[in-house]
């Protein structure tokens, strides 16, 4: 593959756009998309961009064949990822299902809408709960929340890389704030900045001559034993458990010494940040805490940061009405910090709206 | 430069949206940190067109705000639209052909300011360069890119359409030049007002 | 000693004898399906997708590489592998239901959009799998579990006929057939002429195999072949819908 960015280049673009050139620079072949807004940009930059770089896309009849075509394309070895919102993150919860069930190295990127059911077009945080534990499975998958577009490309990158590295489903958690904001952001190739881009390869179609040089690879998806599943289900736990210490994203500032933790994820974090700077300049000592991995959850990272802060107070401030915050409690079940809340479901939350908070439980 | 905190609204069609990217663009390429985001809802189409933008020398935060340090508002409805992005500290500024409905204009602001870019623009240029009136305005009050930087964006973001007509690319300077004229004269009324 | 009876090179042994009940016509699709790999030598190439539903049953039939996925859902996965990579051979296998309900928008639109994949799919009137409700493909009249008085066409239509509307909906290039089990030699040209419209990259190829369920139709050997002949093919009529050669060329 010849170079796509060169030199690293500065650029001045959607957070929809940069998912195209992300997913481009991974060495993705394909993707499959069906329109839904906020993300349908990503389906437009990439249907511009990949016949340059040979790539290519299918836009299949609805959001379920979106993703099981991307199922069958990782099966067969190629990168492919697909990307979606809202209902449509509700539909794809079924070849999700599968693609965590069969460990098939899938990469979406989520750009969250308003819910419930076609909620609004824009903006939220209500689809934490389906993109970690969405399906009829056990939340065996990795989910990184972005609160911006530099975070957006790499994470993608690093999406792809897990994702055929360690073979559980990969999201990339944005939302229609990031999707369609511009900023700036700077575009490089993975190798030049010392990140080797994990090879894919082939689960189906292994090639060689079956019954002489290797047996037929049948991938199982269904079990006739419930002792069966049993097994398969907990060595994947088991797997992805012992995974998880490499997987652990977090950010924290001022958790030395505080009386209020902010917790926050994704875009909402930019908000939390600016609120606890200014909280410290005017004598307040707030912290500042953010996972990045939402899936596996950074509960010890948490705990510690609760331990050595001696805060006795805790807000989770969230775009969705306690998502975040149940995901949030029970990883961190046993700590006595009282916790607090700011839900603002389906608007933006800014730095304002957290100092208000803060001020008014202090 | 400290944060700024811009809110520009009119009808779809107004060029609101053009303008605001390529105010973000000429910060970004003065390398400011700017961010930029449309409302995109489903009012997109017949609503008010809003577009926040934001321009520091530090990373900038929540992608939106609750008080603009300038908001202008181009339209009738974008005025009860926008009202309550005004604070204090707000430049509050709508074209001056509007009927305004006092009851509607915002309760708090620094400043009102009417700003007669549309009569400007059918009278002395051409419809089309309304919106570069209101960029050369947002220059003029804020001072948040140079005029230098502004054109260039300007040129970049028109390229095609100077090519073509080579004549629309004085046309589009003089806007925002009247533009940015018109904004420092209005700061100057209110200087001798108060004086 | 008796010899056994020649089973296909392209069978997978381990799986064998299959789990289909007594009496069921899927071992005679997937009997001639299993030639059909031998003769056009396809067997390290070939990607074999089941649907869930008895379908799911032959997921280790073959000695090729093949895949589960979930009801309704093999059509995408095929289309997904052919799209990434388009030299394998994609063969998906799927029900009635899979295929014509709960699947239906798949194979629709990958039938126009013209998917260089071939499915098969195997209509036995109902679902099998869970128990023989009714199906899109039920015959008026015809008793299930979820229309126990015999299906009324004024309350859920008449049977769906897929190569029918298939053939209409595809374009140049297309392969649409109808068989039964009951014509093994009909049955096992149909399914040549399905894949190697694919191996051609000519476009869309599907067959329709009517088939036989006595499990659920809770009839004898001779009951279960008469519903077959007499009623099945009454209302689904065998033979090619469309074909990029003409009418007996392959």
């Amino acid at each position: 593959m010849g170079k796509i960015i060169g030199e690293p280049k500065k650029a001045f673009i959607t957070g929809n756009e940069a998912v195209a050139w992300a997913c481009l620079v991974s060495g993705a072949e394909i993707m499959f998309g069906y329109p839904i807004t906020p993300q349908n940009e990503v389906m437009h930059y990439w249907t511009r961009l990949a016949p340059k770089y040979d790539r290519r896309f299918l836009q299949t009849e609805d959001e379920l064949s979106a993703g099981f075509t991307t199922c069958g394309a990782v099966q067969s070895g190629v990168k492919a990822f697909t990307a979606t919102a809202g209902p449509g993150n509700v539909l794809m919860q079924e070849p999700f299902g599968m693609a965590e069930a069969m460990r098939l190295p899938l990469v979406a990127m989520i750009q969250q809408r308003g819910g419930p059911s076609s909620g609004t077009v824009i903006y939220s945080q209500q689809e934490v709960t389906l993109t970690t534990f969405g399906g009829n499975g056990e939340g065996h998958r990795i989910v990184y929340s972005t609160s911006g577009h530099q975070e957006i490309y790499d994470y993608l990158i690093k999406a792809f890389n897990v994702a055929w590295k360690y073979r559980f489903p990969v999201f990339v958690l944005g939302d229609g704030y990031q999707a369609k904001m511009r900023e700036p952001l700077e575009m490089y190739d993975p190798e030049d900045h010392g990140i080797e881009l994990v090879k894919p390869y082939p689960l189906i179609g292994l090639g060689g001559k079956i019954g002489e040089e290797r047996e037929p690879s049948h991938l199982c998806n269904i079990y006739s034993m419930e002792e069966e599943l049993y097994d398969v289900v907990m060595k994947m736990a088991a797997e992805y458990e012992a995974i998880t210490p490499q997987l652990m994203e977090w950010e924290e500032e001022f958790c030395e010494d505080a009386d209020i933790l902010i917790v926050s994820h994704g875009v909402v974090a930019r908000a939390a940040y600016d609120a606890v700077k200014a909280l410290r300049s005017q004598g307040i000592k707030a912290a500042y805490f953010r996972p990045i991995s939402l899936r596996p959850f950074p509960a010890q990272q948490l705990r510690d940061a609760i331990a050595k802060s001696g805060a006795k107070k805790m807000l989770v401030a969230e775009s969705a009405y306690g998502q975040f915050e149940r995901l949030l409690k029970q990883e961190i079940y046993g700590e006595t910090i009282k916790i607090e809340h700011l839900f603002m479901p389906g608007v933006g939350i800014i730095d304002y709206d957290v100092i208000e908070k803060v001020k008014s439980i202090l | 430069m400290s944060l700024l905190r811009i809110v520009l609204a009119g009808e779809g069609g107004q060029g609101v949206q053009s303008i605001a990217e390529i105010l973000a663009e000429a910060a970004y390429n003065e390398n400011k940190q700017a961010l930029y985001i449309p409302n995109f809802g489903l009012e997109q189409r017949g609503g008010v067109s809003i577009a926040f933008i934001q321009f520091s020398d530090q990373r900038i935060g929540a992608p939106k705000f609750n008080k603009g340090d300038v908001v202008i508002a181009l339209s009738e409805r974008a005025i009860p639209r926008t009202a309550h992005y005004s604070g204090p500290e707000t430049l509050f500024v709508y074209d001056a052909s509007i009927q305004v409905d006092e009851d509607l204009l915002p309760k708090q602001a620094k400043k009102i300011i009417p700003i007669a870019a549309l009569d400007t623009a059918n009278n002395k240029l051409h419809p089309r360069v309304f919106n570069v009136i209101i960029m050369g305005a947002v220059i003029g009050l804020t001072g948040a890119v140079s005029f230098e930087s502004a054109k260039t964006a300007l040129e970049h973001k028109l390229a095609a359409k100077f090519e073509k007509d080579p004549s629309l690319r004085d046309l589009n300077f003089e806007a925002l030049e009247l533009g940015r004229y018109m904004a420092e004269e209005s700061l100057k009324e209110g200087a001798e007002a108060n004086a | 000693m008796m010899a056994a009876p020649a089973v296909p090179k392209s069978w997978y042994l381990p799986s064998k004898p299959h789990k289909f009940c007594p009496g069921c016509g899927h071992g005679i699709v997937l009997k001639a399906l299993g030639e059909v790999i031998d003769e056009l030598d396809i067997q390290n190439d070939t990607i074999f997708g089941c649907d869930i539903g008895c379908s799911l049953l032959s997921w280790d039939f073959f000695n090729c590489d093949s895949t589960q996925t979930h009801h309704g859902r093999t059509t995408p996965v095929m289309v997904g592998i052919k799209r990434a990579r388009p030299e394998l051979v994609c063969i998906g296998y799927m029900g009635d239901g899979g295929g014509y309900s709960i699947g239906s928008q798949h194979l629709l639109n990958s039938a126009v959009r013209n998917e260089k994949i071939t499915l098969i799919l195997v209509n036995n009137t109902n679902y099998g799998m869970t128990g023989g409700q009714m199906a899109p493909t039920t015959l008026p009249g015809q008793k299930t579990e979820t229309s126990p008085f015999g299906r009324d066409p004024q309350l859920t239509g008449y049977p769906t006929m897929g190569p029918e509307f298939l053939a209409e909906l595809t374009s140049e290039g297309a392969f649409i057939a109808r068989a039964t089990v009951s014509k093994y030699r009909q049955l096992k040209k149909h399914l040549k002429n399905a894949i190697i419209n694919q191996m051609e990259g000519n476009g869309f190829s599907f067959v329709e195999v009517l088939s036989t369920c006595p499990t659920n139709w809770k009839t004898n050997a001779q009951q279960t072949w008469a519903f077959l002949e007499d009623q099945m093919e009454k209302q689904f009529p065998v033979g090619e819908f469309k074909s990029p050669w003409g009418k007996g060329v392959k």
